[in-house]
């Protein structure tokens, strides 16, 4: 088994059709599910190969197929969540643009492990141009007789659709998602039930995130045993990374889970190191809403150890010295860039993208945008930094949806490594505005005056 | 309401088939794709648009307001002919999204959010858009513009003026 299990034929002219697909051995993961594994098997197998959800959460993908409900006579439902709006994160969209039949393959296994007959792509609005490919690849699964009636002589039926959003981060949320493919606003449900129970009109629901469904096809093409085999202790298989900010390569790459963090930075395999030979200044391993590592503690943990792309490693201190590998949205900083102005950034989005349902992420995000901007102009006070830090502990844990936490994660991140950048935004309004604050901080201002 | 307030034969077509996707009863699920649609149409969402979904899909009119109005892509009010949608978020902030929206602002003599003079462009910086690794970039109807330039926002922008795209989701 090669490292590359889902972007092995990404380079082979014209994957994006059906027939050079299926000449590279593509849907013979359905051939042989259909014709040698019983749903439960297939279910078997995903549990044995250690999937972990590749949107951010990291849960176990064969136990969240076990929890769900199967009352006699009630439609079940698969739902693949490619509303991928987590700033730092673009390898759902490279996925479904370059490999759409991969996911289409992942679709139809997931489907009959799960027992669903009809199931959903929720794509967001803004990926309209690769809702086309994928449909257009849907069109030719019907056409050779992937999906539609008794699939391959099997018994086994599907249909399966890809539908758009329009614009609202919120509806990753698989509630919210769900919602929204109601027709509705993507407003967050409160849990429980959970979708497993009730779910796409009030049906029993798997909601999964795109790679995770394209990871099903190498695990039954090769077996979960072998796919676990893969990867480090809990963090098996592959994971695609996409990679951007001050690096000389930025792109999606996919990796062996336990690849060194250092070795993903710096090699030429990977991201060719920092741009303009500037130095590390900090990383954000997994999307916008992870906590930031400071440089000291991008390549080693706090105990010493390398660290590794995986779960474990990255979340190795937990939110003292570590982080999380999230969606795998890998932005990395170099010694020019503001940490106030990218926590500002950030804050706004939330603050843009919160439904307005529970008060303390509708109130606070807002407030803490406000207090990030008056810092990052220069009006701020030294009592605005511990603001801040109340502000987010008050939303965090507070509200019915993930959105609260991933809003306050990255300020208290910020303000734990790099306080002393934020006062010096206070001491030193007008020097910091005129030039980004950088790595040897104290160095940098020393010559200036006051 | 008059004729072209209406769909076309072809787009009503598109209407069926999209609502065919979803189990009977369950029409409302075909929503949000036809008020897309009906954005490329009509131009922008005024409540005469709304309404005439509402009936298409035998919603209540509230139904259809409460959706227009909570994401981010639909608009309520009157638009250019074709939206430059500047994302501004983290990875593009720190490749030039500021300067790239500033640049834009200069050469059309508008501010982001407004809309040119003759109703063909309208600017809007917007929230990450999924092209982390391609900054700066701009998404125009469905297209990505990405790895921008000066000199490929001149370019970009004289070919919409010679060629106006529909926004987002027209027929294809």
């Amino acid at each position: 088994m090669s490292k590359k299990l889902l972007l092995e034929h990404i380079d082979v002219e014209g994957i994006r059709s059906y027939e050079v697909y299926r000449k590279q051995g593509g849907y013979q993961a359905v051939e042989k599910a259909l014709k040698t594994l019983s749903p439960d098997d297939l279910v078997e197998e995903v549990k044995k190969s250690g999937l972990r959800g590749r949107g951010g959460a990291g849960f176990p993908t064969g136990m969240k197929w076990s929890f769900l409900a199967k009352p006699d006579g009630v439609p079940r439902h698969l739902l693949c969540n490619a509303d991928e709006s987590e700033p730092g994160t673009f390898k759902d969209r490279y996925l479904m643009e370059k490999i759409p039949h991969l996911l289409i393959e992942g679709m139809i296994l997931s489907s009959y492990a799960l027992g669903a007959n009809q199931s959903y792509i929720y794509i967001r609005g803004e990926y309209m141009f690769v809702m086309r490919i994928v449909e257009q690849a849907i069109a030719e699964a019907y056409a050779n007789g992937w999906l539609g009636k008794n699939i391959m002589g099997s018994g086994f039926d599907l249909d399966l659709a890809i539908t758009p959003g329009a614009g609202a981060y919120i509806c990753g949320e698989e509630t919210a998602l769900i919602e929204s493919l109601e027709g509705k606003r993507g407003n967050p449900r409160m849990k429980p039930p959970f979708p497993a129970v009730k779910g796409l009109w009030q049906r029993p629901t798997v909601v999964n995130n795109v790679e995770t469904i394209a990871a099903v096809v190498p695990i039954v093409n090769h077996g979960g045993d072998a796919y676990a085999a893969i990867g480090i202790g809990r963090s098996t298989g592959t994971k695609l990374i996409s990679a951007s900010g001050n690096i000389n390569k930025p792109g999606v790459y996919e990796i062996e889970l336990g690849l060194p963090v250092e070795e993903f930075i710096y090699s030429e395999e990977y991201c060719g190191g920092i741009k303009n030979g500037k130095r590390l200044k900090a990383l954000i391993p997994g999307g916008s809403s992870v906590p930031v590592l400071p440089h000291y503690l991008v390549c080693k943990t706090a105990a010493g150890e390398d660290r590794l792309m995986s779960y474990e490693s990255l979340a190795d201190g937990g939110f003292a010295t570590g982080s999380m590998l999230g969606s795998g949205g890998f932005i990395v900083y170099d010694e020019d860039q503001c940490m106030v102005r990218n926590t500002w950034n950030f804050s706004r989005f939330y603050h843009h993208e919160s439904c307005g349902q529970c008060s303390p992420c509708r109130e606070g995000t807002g407030w803490m945008e406000k207090v990030l901007h008056r810092l990052e102009e220069g009006h701020g006070t030294m009592e605005d930094i511990d603001l801040l830090w109340d502000i987010q502990r008050k939303i965090e844990g507070n509200t019915i949806c993930p959105l609260g936490d991933a809003a306050a994660w990255p300020v208290a991140a910020a303000i734990r490594h790099f306080r002393e950048e934020f006062e010096w935004h206070v001491r030193q309004p007008k020097l910091c505005l005129e030039r980004n604050y950088g790595l040897v901080t104290e160095k940098k201002f020393e010559a200036q005056p006051a | 309401m008059n004729e072209s307030r209406q769909f076309t034969p072809e787009l009503l077509e598109e209407v069926n088939r999209i609502v065919s996707l979803f189990p009977e009863g369950k029409q409302k699920s075909a929503l949000i794709r036809v008020l897309h649609l009906a954005q490329a149409h009509f131009g922008h969402l005024d409540t005469e648009a709304m309404d005439y979904v509402a009936r298409l899909l035998h919603l209540n009119p509230i139904e259809v307001y409460e959706v227009a109005t909570f994401y981010s892509m639909y608009d309520t009010k009157p638009v250019g002919k074709v939206k430059l949608e500047v994302c501004r978020t983290g990875p593009c902030m720190i490749e030039g999204a500021e300067k790239l929206v500033s640049y834009i602002e200069q050469k059309l003599g508008i501010k982001d959010g407004e809309t040119t003079a003759d109703g063909l462009f309208t600017l809007k910086s917007v929230e990450c858009l999924g092209a982390c690794g391609y900054a700066p970039m701009l998404q125009a109807g469905e297209s990505f513009h990405e790895h921008l330039t000066e000199e490929k926002v001149d370019a970009l922008i004289e070919e919409y003026r010679a060629n106006p795209v529909a926004n987002y989701m027209g027929l294809k």
